[in-house]
């Protein structure tokens, strides 16, 4: 799904998720690893500020990732 | 009886000539012309080659349906048990023609077809599921043993023989299990060939994994303050009551849902019909797995230009890589249309 968007729309598409073996193999292009399976984009075990804050971390780096030119499959780590 | 036999050919192997008569509409003569002569020779009182029927390359490419109708139509006349088309080698347009026209004849005349090509041939990924593709060469120096492959199938085929499988018969698999009993179990067989594999010797898995595409990177987005954003999920959250079905697993469609009216998901607008994880956490708060608030918050600080209106949804276990692959092009049709300039995607 995610490489048919891109490559369809011709637009930056950013996966965020946990297993990024997946991510690699399924052609994702730009790759931010995510919390864990069941909640990629927050970390409920540190209360509700501690979850946001999380996700607007993964979040910013997703849009750092969709303006970041690339070659080839990148992985954004930080 | 002798079973009949048509073939299936162009008009370089009918010897009509090269590309300047690809253009030439289908045509048929009663018996043989071209490579089905030899194929005659090898099946020899197994089955006649009652006729054979030609046709241009390019006419093929460029008038599909009309040449694929006139061409089933002339089959069909001469009767015949089984369809012969080919060998294609890695001629690409005589190979989706060779594959166009097999499926179409066991697809509308019942009866069986088969055909030659080269594994990079398209017409191998197009039509090995609905034909017998025999593996060939590249090229036309291959033609002999193509065709004694080709002809081998054949007259199984014409027998009812049951065929083995793919591998072993030596045409590209057609994606159908048939279950059998294994002398030894699948816990020997498994160990058996990780042993292989540790000592380096070659081994044959019994289950292939797909193989994925990989496709350039597209440009990044050059100015984050008026860029619109959409957000895409594959971790199954839906509207409250799934009101479009989506199943649970094994998805066959995605849902699309108005969020421009939505500051935060809560487990009173959305929930987690995602069959593949433990939903606790995102029944919760569904934006652990959709991040509409944050996104939401920073749309309104300025970081990006907008947040697209519509969220894209399915749920991603279990999946049909051809199911998946659809809702990508859809999704990314309709994101063009609307001007999207970047998908942030979530799967779990």
């Amino acid at each position: 799904m995610v490489r048919e968007i891109e490559n369809t729309a011709g637009i930056p598409v950013v996966q965020i998720a946990t297993i990024v073996p997946i991510m690699l193999t399924v052609g994702a292009n730009r790759i931010v690893p995510g919390v864990a399976i069941p909640h990629p984009v927050g970390d409920p075990s540190r209360g509700e500020e501690g979850d946001k804050a999380v996700r607007r971390e993964l979040l910013e780096r997703a849009l750092r990732a969709i303006q970041t030119p690339i070659e080839e499959q990148t992985i954004f780590t930080s | 009886m002798a079973k009949r036999v048509v073939c299936y050919i162009n008009q370089f192997f009918a010897g009509l000539g090269g590309e300047e008569q690809a253009h030439v509409p289908p045509s048929s003569r009663p018996g043989v012309a071209g490579p089905a002569m030899q194929i005659q020779s090898l099946l020899g009182e197994e089955a006649v080659v009652v006729g054979t029927v030609i046709c241009g390359d390019s006419y093929y490419g460029e008038h599909l349906e009309e040449a694929r109708e006139q061409c089933v139509r002339m089959i069909a006349g001469f009767k015949p048990d089984l369809l012969v088309a080919g060998p294609a080698f890695n001629a690409g347009r005589y190979g989706v023609a060779c594959g166009d026209i097999c499926a179409s004849v066991t697809g509308s005349l019942c009866i069986p077809s088969l055909t030659g090509m080269y594994r990079e041939n398209p017409g191998v990924e197009l039509y090995s599921p609905k034909t017998y593709i025999v593996k060939t060469a590249d090229s036309a120096r291959g033609m002999k043993d193509a065709l004694a492959a080709m002809s081998s199938l054949a007259v199984k085929i014409l027998r009812d023989i049951p065929l083995g499988a793919a591998m072993d018969e030596g045409y590209f698999p057609r994606g159908i299990r048939k279950n059998f009993f294994h002398k030894t179990n699948g816990a020997k067989r498994a160990v058996d060939m990780l042993l292989k594999k540790i000592a380096g010797e070659q081994f044959i898995t019994e289950y292939e994994m797909p193989v994925f595409k990989k496709i350039t990177p597209a440009a990044p987005v050059k100015d984050l303050s008026k860029a619109t954003i959409a957000l895409v999920s594959s971790g199954g959250i839906v509207p409250k009551g799934n009101p479009d079905h989506i199943r649970v697993s094994s998805a066959e469609s995605y849902g699309v849902y108005d969020i421009s009216s939505l500051d935060d998901l809560t487990p009173d607008n959305f929930e987690s019909i995602h069959g593949g994880y433990d939903r606790v956490w995102a029944n919760d708060d569904p934006d652990t797995v959709l991040p509409l608030d944050v996104m939401r918050e920073m749309e309104k600080e300025g970081v990006f230009g907008k947040l697209y209106d519509q969220v894209f949804t399915t749920t991603g276990t279990g999946t049909a890589v051809a199911h998946a692959e659809r809702f990508g092009q859809e999704i990314g049709e309709k994101l063009k249309k609307d001007g999207v300039d970047a998908v942030i995607l979530t799967s779990t």
